[in-house]
């Protein structure tokens, strides 16, 4: 048989209708629902009074509208009722929760692998654009619209045009410093927010297999934001073993013959991509936006851009337009960009390892004066094993708010906002105007960077700070 | 689903690229339980004055693109979250063609799944229509049968639809309905299925 990609061997296997040049109806194993884009797909079977096919291969969480302090008065009325209709819609139709008293509770790109749902061949969706996190473990994840998850409620299928392949091939070795988040900004700025689009990306080469689960899911996470259906990782043993014991994962013998069915999902030897990008990873730095998409980025060395360094006419207003909204000049250097708030949460940050890393900053130090700091753990449980290990305590000391999980200031629809011309260092996702609250002013960077943009109250190059003795 | 075999209507211009669904519909605005209503909060941020006063410099609050249900924009259309409430904000608002250089796979998605016809369009027609699209009076119809996109000033440009997509469009048909046909092929399918 013929090389194959991950992503063929798992289209194949899932194809309940197969016709050439029309959409396939694609099976779907696992539906993760959150409350904001739910309530009008669960109303829509109502009026038509249909079931949910299949309630065991759905699982239900609440972290967009969550406050992640006094998490049980939920002040927001309209907020408070779009959980209690989750919550409702959950019981009538007969689908597993994790509310805001399970210990399982969390942002649901987190909770997803956590708990072990999210397996390599797996076809995964949530009305949620960054379902591509999912895609670390060598699962086709996607996110969908609201009519689509009524679709996937009622007949557990999508129709689905088969997307084209891309590999994106990181080569060499990263530098001190130098995280996920940096790799996959870097990447996103070289190639700009649509060079995924049409396109599922494998991620591949020497940097992405030296990365642990954690650092995978960071890069798969912003896949959507280079404008790609999915974004994937062939499974490896790190995969295995990160999933061996947990909840939703087969045991003993039924586990071995999981990864040996899972290992046969690697992309074969030459196999072939509609399209392959190579990046030099040992060329990567730390890198800090300074616009209102994730591909106005720049190494913290660097300075803002003047539109006049862009080619086009469209590129040169995108960049003029971006920098009125941030209200930055070009040729500021970055490193003097002082900034007011800093968020290290959101699904593509917000792991243990995200956390550790933060703190091995912060420790012994202070948030800078003036700066609003805040940790929000990615799901319940993440908070308890940071909390075991004395992280919250290292937060805490230095200043920094401890909150319990969900979204938070990631999109802001919950009390946590950035007040409107104030800057954020942030290790979400998306930098687009108004994302973080009315004319909040958001740069994405790593958790380290953002730990020590809290300490200096600007951005500084962690890579100078780890070398200097902690004083 | 209304069934949309042709449009005729007044073209408004957005002359912008990268039109995130975070502009398209903020997010302050998601927490509605139900699908209509939408349209009052389209581009709020661009629609209205931190004092809730109307911004005039807005393209689409200029008096030429009032009652306009064909909307022309530049690249990457949609772009951002997977939110539905997008599609239903542009047709709430009056909205029934989006037209734009590219759109975001998510939400040209979401605008089938609606009933709101995405046509994309090569860039310089789309200069050309967001140059046409200043005049109070400037009309496009859409044929989607045909697949072609017209003015009355001899304008003419075919776009690409699938075929699928084409035919749930011109019947209005519900996407469940159709799939639900094939419930047998999916239960035989469970049986052999592991995940
Ligand atoms: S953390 Fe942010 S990006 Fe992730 S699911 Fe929540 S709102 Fe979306």
């Amino acid at each position: 048989m013929c090389a194959r990609t991950i992503v063929d061997k798992i289209w194949e296997k899932h194809a309940v209708i197969e016709e050439k040049g029309k959409p396939n109806l694609l099976y779907i194993d696992l539906h993760l629902v959150h409350e904001v884009t739910s309530p009008q797909a669960f109303e829509g079977l109502r009026l038509k009074g249909r079931k949910v096919r299949r309630p065991d291969l759905t699982f239900a969480t609440m972290d967009h509208n969550v406050p992640t302090v006094n998490r049980f008065s939920i002040t927001d009325e309209i907020a408070k009722k779009q959980i209690d209709t989750l919550v409702e819609n959950c019981k009538e139709f007969g689908i597993k929760l994790a509310d805001l008293n399970s210990p399982e509770q969390g942002i649901v790109h987190v909770i997803g692998p956590e708990l072990g749902l999210t397996q390599p061949g797996k076809t995964i969706v949530c009305g949620d654009s960054h379902t591509s996190t999912h895609g670390a473990f060598g699962a086709l994840a996607f996110g969908i619209g609201t009519s689509e998850v009524e679709h996937v409620l009622a007949t557990q299928t999508l129709w689905q045009v088969r997307p084209k392949t891309m590999k994106v091939n990181v080569e060499g070795k990263l530098g001190a410093g130098v995280t996920a988040k940096d790799v996959i900004l870097a990447i996103i700025g070289k190639f700009g927010v649509n060079f995924g689009t049409g396109y599922v990306i494998e991620y591949t080469g020497e940097v992405i297999r030296n990365m642990s689960m954690e650092e995978r899911m960071t890069i798969c996470n912003m896949s959507i934001e280079a404008g790609a259906k999915a974004g994937l990782i062939s499974p490896d043993d790190k995969t295995f073993e990160y999933l061996r014991g947990r909840k939703y994962v087969p045991e003993g013998e039924d586990f071995e013959r999981a990864v040996e069915e899972w290992r046969s999902l690697a992309t074969d030897e030459g196999a072939d991509y509609d399209r392959v990008v190579e990046i030099d990873g040992s060329e990567i730095a730390p890198q800090v936006t300074w616009g209102t998409n994730p591909s106005m980025c720049v190494p913290v060395t660097e300075r803002v851009p003047s539109p006049d360094d862009f080619n086009t006419d469209t590129e040169k207003r995108a960049a003029a337009q971006a920098l009125d909204y941030m209200g930055l000049e070009p040729h500021t250097p970055m490193e003097e960009i002082e900034i007011q708030h800093v968020f290290i949460g959101s699904c593509t940050n917000s792991r243990l390892s995200d956390l550790k890393a933060a703190a091995k900053i912060v420790q012994g130090r202070k948030v800078a004066p003036g700066v609003r700091a805040m940790v929000v753990p990615g799901s319940q449980k993440v908070k308890e094993q940071a909390e075991q290990e004395g992280l919250d305590q290292i937060f805490i000391d230095a200043g920094f708010e401890w909150r319990d999980s969900g979204c938070s200031m990631c999109l802001g629809m919950n009390p946590d906002t950035v007040p409107e011309g104030e800057r954020c260092a942030s290790t979400s996702n998306r930098n687009f105007e108004g994302r973080q609250g009315k004319g909040a002013r958001t740069h994405l960077v790593s958790p380290p960077m953002a730990a020590a943009a809290a300490i200096y109250g600007k951005f500084v190059d962690i890579r100078l700070l780890e070398k200097e003795p902690v004083g | 689903m209304e069934p949309i075999p042709v449009h005729k209507g007044k073209v408004a211009g957005l002359n912008r690229v990268n039109v995130d669904t975070d502009q398209i519909i903020p997010k302050q605005f998601l927490k509605r339980v139900e699908r209509t209503g939408f349209g009052q909060f389209l581009f709020y941020d661009w629609r209205f004055k931190d004092d809730g006063s109307v911004n005039e410099e807005f393209e689409l609050n200029r008096p030429e693109n009032q009652g306009a249900s064909i909307l022309v924009a530049g690249d990457n259309f949609g772009c951002g979250s997977s939110r539905e409430h997008a599609p239903w904000a542009l047709q709430d608002y009056g909205f029934k063609v989006i037209v734009a250089s590219s759109f975001a796979d998510i939400f040209y998605n979401n605008c089938l799944k609606n009933g709101i016809l995405p046509v994309p369009l090569p860039e310089k027609d789309i200069q050309y229509l967001l140059k046409e699209s200043a005049r109070a009076d400037y009309e496009c119809t859409i044929d989607l049968q045909e697949q072609r996109i017209r003015d009355d000033k001899g304008f003419e440009q075919s776009f690409e639809i699938d075929s699928y997509w084409k035919e749930m469009l011109i019947n209005g048909w519900d996407e469940i309905d159709v799939t639900l046909k094939y419930a047998d092929k999916i239960t035989d399918f469970e049986r052999n299925h592991t995940a």
